[in-house]
């Protein structure tokens, strides 16, 4: 039997999420290199733009209006339409490794019984199955692992892939809502924080507070030092856990993984739960007071100094170099 | 309210020593263990909800048999009493049987909530608190930040982390809630609790005492092929200079990749 091989989109704002589009590039080109067939679900109050959207990655796209998801939180809704879909023959589910993607993994598997490949920073088609490329035990060991029957669910982490759009658009085909198994949350409330909303994943230049910052002023010189770059402030498990910048920011295991083509590391000594979320940036540049900061094992660049000396001088300088 | 929270025994991240063993398999030997990070900021909200609603809070592993050690710490922060499933035929479990063997084993023990950490420092996968509440049939309050029981209605409200902020969710209890660090720090075992932690009861399950049919007589739905080290990093350039000078030579470096 072909693969059917099914692409879990997610929608913000009315419009496909960037790493919504690296998960349609992934299950085409494993449906692709299996023979098989790709397709794409979107769960939504209004799906249409996001499904057109959706449908320029894969040959079919099924679009489920679902009113409910603006007051009920999305993954019971989401796995509904994903088991009915399984029911009618998809074979493997392709999600993107975020809180709803891996609420949604986690109650397949638990309907389901299917296996989990979590966490794939790459997956190819190889023999009968996709073969998932992981960093496990906090970034000591990356493994490759595969289903050992014909169907199971691939989770995938965001910029393994570019998102490439298919040769030719295809088809959106709407659908109704099926009723989740499980009861959904209600969604009391959608609160906004302030610095909460920048992109961490998808910003080129990451400025990464740690605790030699050493408080809420600190991270004043940080910001700046971003700014001038044109990138965006992110933190460490520390200084969130002290309260000095909101849990959006955290890079590291429990937070966000980025791979920009800069991580600025200041103050950061490089605690392994850090690592897994930023080692494999293009370029790392460290400052740090303390020559043997586990961070040095990892850094393009180490300056062993005072980042309240260092930051506020290559803040200048590099104001003054775009400048002129 | 009855409390069960799932932890899990991990290596400790903090010693630095994991790795697979030969079978791909984590190296138990080769690190020592403790409770998940996550397992612990769900556990410490456990104790403050018992301590300001009464109750239990009951710990659930499923484990190696030198695990229950790990566990008296779970007990020494203040858990009542533990559940220890281990079986050598569920080594190497993997999602599904992990999630049917968890989900069998509370669903004897009846419960408001149901708590556990988002992801576990070894494996990572994040889908153990999902699944559960998928077998159970219970709805899932995830990436929780505040946890708060409400008696007259019989629900649960949750703040959940969400890309702009937080979300303010509720649902009917019984529950699952998956756990984050914004929960707050968890405390340290007292003495008095590491004291009164080695008379509490950790009850050990078998495979046979939950029901074989939860492990798949298939074998396991998924297996590893190969495990390597991460690729090394060329070795960096260390800079000891004034701040003036350092930062020209950021500034260099930066200017040389076309970042700045």
């Amino acid at each position: 039997m072909a693969p059917r091989i099914l692409a879990v989109a997610e929608v913000a704002d009315g419009s496909l999420t960037k790493l919504s589009t690296e998960v349609a590039t992934v299950a085409r080109q494993l449906a692709e290199a299996a023979g098989g067939e790709a397709l794409g679900l979107v769960v939504d109050a209004s799906p249409d733009a996001a499904a057109q959207e959706l449908a320029t990655y894969l040959p079919t796209v099924i679009a489920v209006t679902n009113p409910a998801v603006t007051s009920e939180v999305v993954a019971p809704h989401v796995v509904a339409a994903v088991a009915k879909l399984i029911e009618e023959g998809v074979t493997h589910v392709v999600l993107g490794v975020t809180p709803d993607g891996r609420d949604v993994a986690g109650s397949l598997v638990g309907l389901t019984g299917l296996g989990l490949l979590a966490n794939a920073d790459t997956v190819t088609w190889q023999d009968a199955g996709p073969v998932t490329h992981a960093s496990v035990l906090a970034g000591k060991a990356v493994t490759s692992s595969t289903l050992t029957g014909d169907r199971g669910i691939v989770t995938v982490r965001p910029g393994g892939v570019t998102a490439e759009p298919a040769a030719s658009a295809g088809t959106v085909e709407r659908r109704d809502a099926t009723a989740p198994a499980v009861p959904a949350a209600k969604v009391l409330d959608r609160v906004a924080e302030a610095g909460a909303e920048v992109s961490l994943e998808d910003a080129k230049v990451v400025v990464v507070g740690g605790r030699g910052v050493g408080g809420p002023d600190g991270f004043r010189i940080v910001e700046e030092l971003a700014q001038a770059l044109g990138g965006v402030v992110g933190a460490t498990r520390a200084s969130v856990d002290a309260g000095w910048i909101p849990y959006a920011r955290q890079i590291g295991q429990t937070g966000r993984v980025v791979k920009p083509e800069l991580y600025l590391g200041l103050g950061v000594s490089g605690a392994m739960q850090h690592r897994v979320g930023m080692q494999a940036s293009k370029a790392i540049v460290i400052v740090n007071r303390d020559p043997d900061a586990p961070m040095a094992e990892v850094a393009d660049l180490f300056v062993v100094g005072d980042l309240f000396e260092v930051v506020p001088a290559l803040t200048a300088e590099i104001r003054a170099r775009k400048g002129g | 309210m009855q409390i069960l929270v799932l932890t899990k025994p991990v290596p400790d991240p903090a010693a630095g020593a994991e790795r697979l063993g030969a079978d791909f398999r984590l190296d138990r030997a080769a690190s020592p263990t403790v409770v998940n990070g996550n397992d612990e900021y769900a556990l410490e909200a456990a104790l403050q909800l018992v301590e300001a609603h009464g109750g239990e809070v009951i710990v659930l592993s499923m484990a190696p048999a030198n695990a229950a050690e790990t566990m008296r710490k779970a007990l020494a922060m203040g858990a009542t009493r533990g559940i220890h499933v281990t079986d050598p035929a569920l080594e190497g479990a993997d999602m599904p049987t992990t999630i049917r063997v968890l989900a069998a084993e509370a669903k004897a023990e009846p419960f408001d909530l149901l708590l556990a950490g988002i992801d576990t420092s070894d494996g990572m996968g994040g889908a153990v608190a999902a699944g559960v509440a998928a077998q159970l049939g219970l709805p899932l309050l995830s990436s929780a930040a505040s946890i708060e029981p409400i008696r007259e209605t019989e629900t649960v409200r949750v703040k959940r982390l969400s890309a702009k902020g937080y979300d303010v969710i509720e649902a009917p209890m019984p529950a699952v809630v998956a756990c984050t660090q914004a929960l707050g720090a968890p405390r340290y075992p007292s003495l008095k609790g590491i004291m009164a932690a080695r008379s509490r009861e950790i009850a050990s399950r078998s495979l046979a005492d939950i029901g074989p049919d939860v492990a798949p007589p298939g074998g396991w739905a998924t297996k590893v092929l190969e495990a390597e080290p991460p690729s090394a990093r060329a070795a960096g350039r260390v800079v000891r200079e004034p701040a003036a000078d350092a930062a020209r030579e950021i500034a260099d470096f930066l200017a040389d990749r076309r970042i700045i």
